[in-house]
């Protein structure tokens, strides 16, 4: 299968670079090119979207994505005035520019966009992990569900313990029931060539029905509430499990710590691939498993490995989510999870890079939480078709994504052309 | 997908023994399920008998579709009976357990359940053997249900509601084949994005359309299909059986019987299936000899797109007569398991989907039994891990078209 994520060698080798200048426009270019392609793709899909808003409704795009952007609280960002921020760890106040306070509206509608963007930022990266070493993880539902149900798990038992030592525990957990979920898939594809991607859809559904088989009516993991016995859904953790808020209320889901454990992701993910010998092995099995298993590299210990890690990715994504805002699973939740398909889009969109997986997951978590039906404006644009809009525009983003690493490939080979046959003629 | 790293005849000629002691194990497990309910052990649960005999069956159809086919069709029978005689014996020794398996009530639901499943896995046969993975299944089952309801409300007429439908899903299917055809984009992805946008189409286009209040009542949907003369069938106890099971059923079960029949001939016995297969396992071979490599393609992944649409139609103007958003709930899926089950031939997809589907009529019938209810979720997930057996097991494991997922480029 071809790696979405064609990096963008430099063309000019030595022998046909021209005069610097032209490498180093070239070069330019290409980094631009980087960067254009999945603005322009996000940019072209958000058209279509609007042209369909215009069709369909006769209602005015720009109003409605206007909307949507202030329903993620994105607004927020623009209201700059005179306030105040608590210093970390101090009762001191200090000037700031943006209003902080429990009260903004902005500000909450923010927090909850950055409440869905923290997990698919690790589903992105479990995505894009598989994606170095040339395999397709599609399984992150599974995988997230899966670290969702052991944090769960760990945090109704070990009741008692410091905050911190149960937190670690319970993403700890998480991070290993997703290596091993994942993993299955990783050994089958490392020991008798499985299809990864055939495997990790039927793990999705095993794992979601095994989850709601536990925690469903009658289930060993159903909570024992005394006159709760026909609800579907597990016990609630302990307070020590709770991710600590540090904006907003702690009690009306204020936003968590998991954000900066998912962009420390974002760093651990680009230092292991580009700083480690696990990461060089798994982008080179990633460019040529052939090429890779001739320098004596063991490409089915990669797959194993590369699925593990990338399974890891989407366990903390579920396990963060439970300790986060959720604190507990129900039967519903379990079917309804989104975050590891999200998290396709969000890795082809992002190219695989931490800062492009870090803003594609702030755009798709602010799409999802500015057409909620809580805080989408219904004089403006109907809930209920925006949320679908939204997954219009996912599927766009991903098809021209898909093909966008073709685009790129045609215009590099066309230039590539163009250089050589002038050269060809005009050649002293 | 990865490509075969043994010549193909190496593997075919090695796996013959190992299949053949699937099979055998399906019989000793359709015995066992028998067993189980008389005296030394005595068991009063319906479901173990029947559990044990739905491994069995699929024992014997793995068997049947890696080409060992009469150990297999044994291991089915011996099977299915095993089960038959299991559930009669626990019903014999305690009266009251007939509300849990009504045989005839099953067998009609098991065919139910399996219709949407059996179109589906048809059109990714055809998809999938020209070398084009289609994980977009669902999407396309999604735009087949959704476009046939508003066609059926829309005309008046269910042929119109079948046709739009099918429409409606050769037309995505076609964005698939552009993207992966013509601009070699990863299927894969391809696959995942066209999920994606039916999802997101219909549920726009159902919202816009009938806005919260969902699909009016009394949209025409497709006729029953009386068979009268069944009763008539001399054994009453016969005849009343068959009248119950098989009397009233949906005229697109009966079309997907056919459909199965339809689709052997032509993948099998035809020149457009021999082309098909030929694209699907070397295009460079096949574009020599003068076949149109791309024009194969197409025609192959629209035809997917229409038959998975049937299958979304089915449910929706088939069996429910409504749209919900993401009606078909994961079926796609199922479907490819089943196609991968079947190991990518008609009747063994075919024998997967009715495996499947029984799984899904079946384990509703558990939640009658108190001890058994919680099992209801747990017996759902069976087929997904026999898919997942099939693609790994190092026994008689499932092989895809040797060139499916790979984009071919013309010379």
């Amino acid at each position: 299968m071809s790696e979405p994520d064609t990096p963008i060698e430099p063309a000019a080798t030595p022998e046909e670079a021209g005069p610097p200048s032209v490498a180093a426009r070239l070069a330019l270019y290409q980094r631009a090119g980087g960067i254009i392609t999945p603005l322009l793709t996000a940019a072209l899909a958000f058209l279509i979207g609007g042209l369909v808003v215009v069709a369909t409704t006769g209602k005015s795009p720009f109003s409605t994505y206007r909307a949507i952007f202030r329903g993620a609280g994105l607004n927020w960002f623009f209201d700059v005035g005179s306030h105040s921020i608590r210093v970390p760890f101090s009762t001191h106040h200090v000037w700031f520019p943006w209003n902080t306070a429990f009260a903004s509206t902005a500000g909450f509608n923010l927090q909850q966009t950055l409440i869905l963007a923290t997990p698919l930022m690790l589903t992105g990266l479990a995505v894009a992990f598989a994606f170095r070493c040339g395999l397709f993880n599609i399984g992150g539902n599974g995988q997230y569900t899966v670290g969702a149900m052991f944090a769960m798990q760990m945090g109704v038992w070990f009741v008692g313990l410091p905050q911190a030592l149960h937190i670690f525990l319970a993403l700890g957990v998480a991070a290993l029931a997703g290596a091993v979920w994942a993993g299955i898939a990783g050994l089958l594809k490392a020991t008798v060539g499985a299809h990864e991607v055939i495997t990790t859809i039927m793990l999705n559904y095993i794992a979601l029905l095994v989850a709601s088989w536990l925690i469903g009516i009658g289930g060993p993991l159903q909570q024992n509430n005394p006159g709760q016995e026909s609800v579907p859904e597990s016990s609630t953790i302990a307070n020590s499990a709770h991710l600590p808020v540090f904006w907003g209320s702690p009690v009306l889901q204020g936003l968590h710590i998991g954000i900066f454990i998912a962009i420390g992701a974002l760093v651990v993910y680009w230092l292991v691939l580009n700083r480690t010998t696990l990461g060089f092995e798994v982008r080179a099995v990633g460019y040529n498993p052939e090429a890779a298993r001739y320098s004596g590299i063991s490409v089915a210990k990669n797959y194993f490995l590369a699925m593990a890690i990338s399974g890891a990715f989407a366990g903390i994504a579920g396990g963060i989510d439970l300790l986060g805002w959720e604190f507990k699973l129900d039967t519903t939740d379990v079917a309804s999870t989104q975050a590891g398909f999200i998290g396709i889009a969000v890795a082809l969109l992002g190219r695989n890079k931490p800062i492009g997986i870090f803003l594609a997951a702030i755009l798709f978590g602010a799409l999802l939480t500015g057409t909620s039906t809580r805080n989408l404006d219904p004089t403006i644009f109907q809930p209920e078709l925006a949320g679908n809009l939204s997954r219009i525009i996912q599927g766009l983003v991903v098809l021209f994504v898909g093909a966008d690493v073709l685009i790129l490939y045609l215009w590099n080979s066309r230039r590539k052309l163009r250089r050589g046959q002038p050269k060809a003629v005009t050649s002293p | 997908m990865t490509a075969p790293t043994e010549p193909l005849d190496s593997r075919v000629y090695r796996w013959h023994p190992n299949t053949r002691k699937v099979g055998i194990a399906g019989m000793i497990l359709g015995l066992v399920a028998f067993w189980l309910a008389l005296p030394p052990l005595n068991t009063r649960a319906v479901a173990l008998p029947v559990a044990v005999g739905f491994l069995g069956v699929a024992a014997g159809i793995w068997a049947v579709s890696r080409g060992e086919r009469r150990t297999g069709w044994g291991a089915v029978l011996v099977s299915v009976l095993g089960m038959a005689c299991g559930v009669l014996a626990t019903r014999a020794t305690v009266g009251h357990l007939e509300v849990v398996v009504t045989w005839s009530a099953l067998i009609a639901a098991t065919f139910r359940y399996a219709t949407p499943l059996t179109f589906a896995a048809m059109g990714g046969l055809f998809s999938e053997r020209s070398g084009v993975v289609n994980i977009a299944l669902e999407g396309m089952m999604l735009m087949g249900a959704f476009f046939a309801i508003l066609g059926a409300d829309k005309t008046g007429s269910w042929e119109a509601g079948l046709f739009t439908g099918m429409a409606a899903g050769a037309a995505l299917a076609l964005v698939h084949a552009f993207f992966c055809i013509n601009l070699r984009a990863d299927q894969i992805v391809v696959g995942t994005a066209i999920n994606f946008l039916a999802l997101g189409i219909t549920g726009y286009a159902y919202i816009d359309i009938y806005g919260l209040a969902g699909t009016p009542d009394h949209i025409p949907t497709v006729p029953d299909v009386h068979l009268k003369f069944l009763e008539h069938i001399p054994p009453t106890s016969l005849g009343n059986f068959l009248e119950d099971s098989i009397g009233t059923m949906n005229l697109m079960i009966w079309l997907s019987f056919l459909l199965v029949i339809v689709t052997y001939i032509v993948i099998f016995r035809t020149p457009t299936g021999l082309r098909i297969r030929s694209v699907g396992e070397h295009p460079r071979a096949a574009d020599t000899v003068g076949i149109s490599v791309y024009r194969t393609r197409y025609l192959a992944v629209t035809t997917s797109g229409a038959l998975a649409a049937l299958g979304g139609a089915y449910l929706s103007i088939g069996f429910l007569g409504s749209f919900g958003e993401n009606l078909t709930a994961g079926r796609g899926f199922i479907a490819l398991a089943a196609l991968i089950f079947g190991n990518w031939r008609p009747f063994g997809a075919f024998g997967a989907a009715l495996l499947f589907g029984f799984a899904s009529a079946f384990a509703p019938q558990l939640q009658n039994v108190d001890s058994w209810a919680q099992y209801n979720t747990l017996f759902q997930a069976l087929p997904y891990l026999l898919t997942l057996i099939a693609v790994a097991g190092i026994i008689g494991r499932s092989i895809p078209p040797a060139a499916v997922g790979r984009p071919y480029v013309k010379q």
